[in-house]
């Protein structure tokens, strides 16, 4: 991956007036990846919507990282289930 | 354009603290926050809702000015000078003979405050818009027939002034939806640009039911070829075939043509079936003669 589609984490978290420690946190439980190149720490692109979402529950609403894995598991299950309702609303319509 | 209770809103009182009004906020907050509620409208408009009127009640000015006007707020000069300087900023979409869409960001920002806000306090939300490096996601819905969804073609969008043209697989399915990296709000401070997301509202056909890649129809059949055998026409999605009819054919008896159905998605060269189902006819308005006919009918096989 070449280093455009990186985000160094010091440039992300002076933008978004974070602490380092959250992005760490978060990476600790498994939330988001990041990556080390040349003992500089970036974050793919690929991790920025899923990140700023997190950062959004934490900045808007208080919640932490904790609060924050078990959404985030929850989300995931919504749209796996609203997923299946949709197959599942298509295939009723063919016994209409 | 009607008054917009923001203390109902919040469900508080009218002589409730700040303290009380942030509390207040951030349950509900925390109940409708568009990143807590995907693909849910109501929500997020709740949560707009929610903003406006925290925007409001947050700020001493605009509270004090609000708590003044109350509902008689139209016969306020700030009131006035608004109106006449918002219908010099009315926003527009699209145009040039696109299809245009009017793209909505599920970000949890205060845009697009209500009419009341804006007579009243002139120009959009502003105070506490989010901080975002990486661009908005837009989501857009893009409607479709049967037919469209019976090739791979492609169709030219207008999002927010600029065209882009995107490539719609064959076989896409009602309700999914698609990612166009890139084109949605553009980033800050050199932030990527948010997606596009594109949903397919595959709209349903008179003639057939779909499942999958397959397709179901009826077809009438009348007595005497169903029960001698024969040739008849059916409709496919793509034309008329001529199909054999099996002699002693029974009512309801379903017939498949492979290969008739839609495209399999996003695998070239595979199609779904196309499924008949027999709706015989059994003939009215006999003549005598038929009817002798079929009394002798009747006989033989008693």
């Amino acid at each position: 991956m070449s280093t455009k589609h990186l985000i160094t984490t010091t440039d992300f978290c002076v933008y978004h007036h974070l602490e380092h420690s959250f992005i760490a946190d978060l990476q600790e439980a498994g939330l988001i990846e990041i990556k080390i190149v040349n003992n500089t720490t970036y974050i793919p692109e690929t991790e920025l919507q899923k990140l700023e979402r997190m950062i959004r529950l934490h900045t808007d609403l208080d919640i932490n990282v904790a609060g924050i894995e078990a959404i985030t598991h929850l989300l995931q299950r919504i749209e796996d289930i609203q997923e299946e309702i949709r197959l599942l609303k298509n295939s009723l319509k063919a016994y209409e | 354009m009607a008054f917009i209770d923001y203390y109902e809103i919040l469900g508080i009182s009218k002589t409730a603290t700040e303290k009380e009004i942030k509390a207040a906020y951030r349950k509900l907050a925390r109940k409708y926050h568009p990143d807590l509620n995907p693909n849910d409208e109501q929500a997020h408009k709740k949560f707009q809702q929610l903003n406006e009127a925290n925007e409001v009640l947050s700020d001493p000015d605009k509270r004090k000015k609000y708590d003044q006007y109350g509902e008689h707020w139209q016969h306020g000069e700030a009131y006035e000078q608004a109106r006449q300087q918002q219908s010099r900023q009315q926003r527009s979409y699209g145009g040039g003979g696109h299809q245009a869409f009017d793209f909505e960001g599920f970000s949890s920002g205060g845009e697009d405050f209500s009419d009341f806000f804006q007579s009243m306090f002139g120009g959009g939300g502003g105070g506490r818009r989010q901080a975002k490096y990486r661009g908005q996601d837009y989501n857009a819905e893009l409607q479709l027939s049967l037919k469209d969804v019976s090739e791979t073609h492609k169709q030219t969008l207008t999002v927010n002034g600029k065209n882009i043209r995107i490539t719609i697989p064959a076989g896409v399915e009602n309700g999914q939806t698609i990612k166009i990296a890139g084109h949605g709000g553009p980033g800050a401070n050199g932030g990527p640009g948010g997606d596009l997301y594109i949903k397919f509202l595959v709209a349903d056909d008179a003639r057939f039911k779909r499942k999958g890649a397959d397709l179901y129809a009826t077809t009438k059949l009348d007595l005497y070829t169903a029960v001698l055998g024969g040739e008849i026409t059916a409709e496919t999605l793509t034309g008329k075939v001529k199909v054999k009819v099996k002699p002693e054919t029974q009512n309801g008896a379903k017939v498949k043509l492979k290969g008739k159905g839609l495209p399999v998605y996003k695998k070239e060269g595979e199609f779904g079936d196309l499924f008949i189902t027999y709706d015989i006819e059994l003939p009215t308005n006999l003549t005598d003669k038929q009817k002798q006919l079929f009394e002798e009918l009747a006989k033989s096989s008693a």
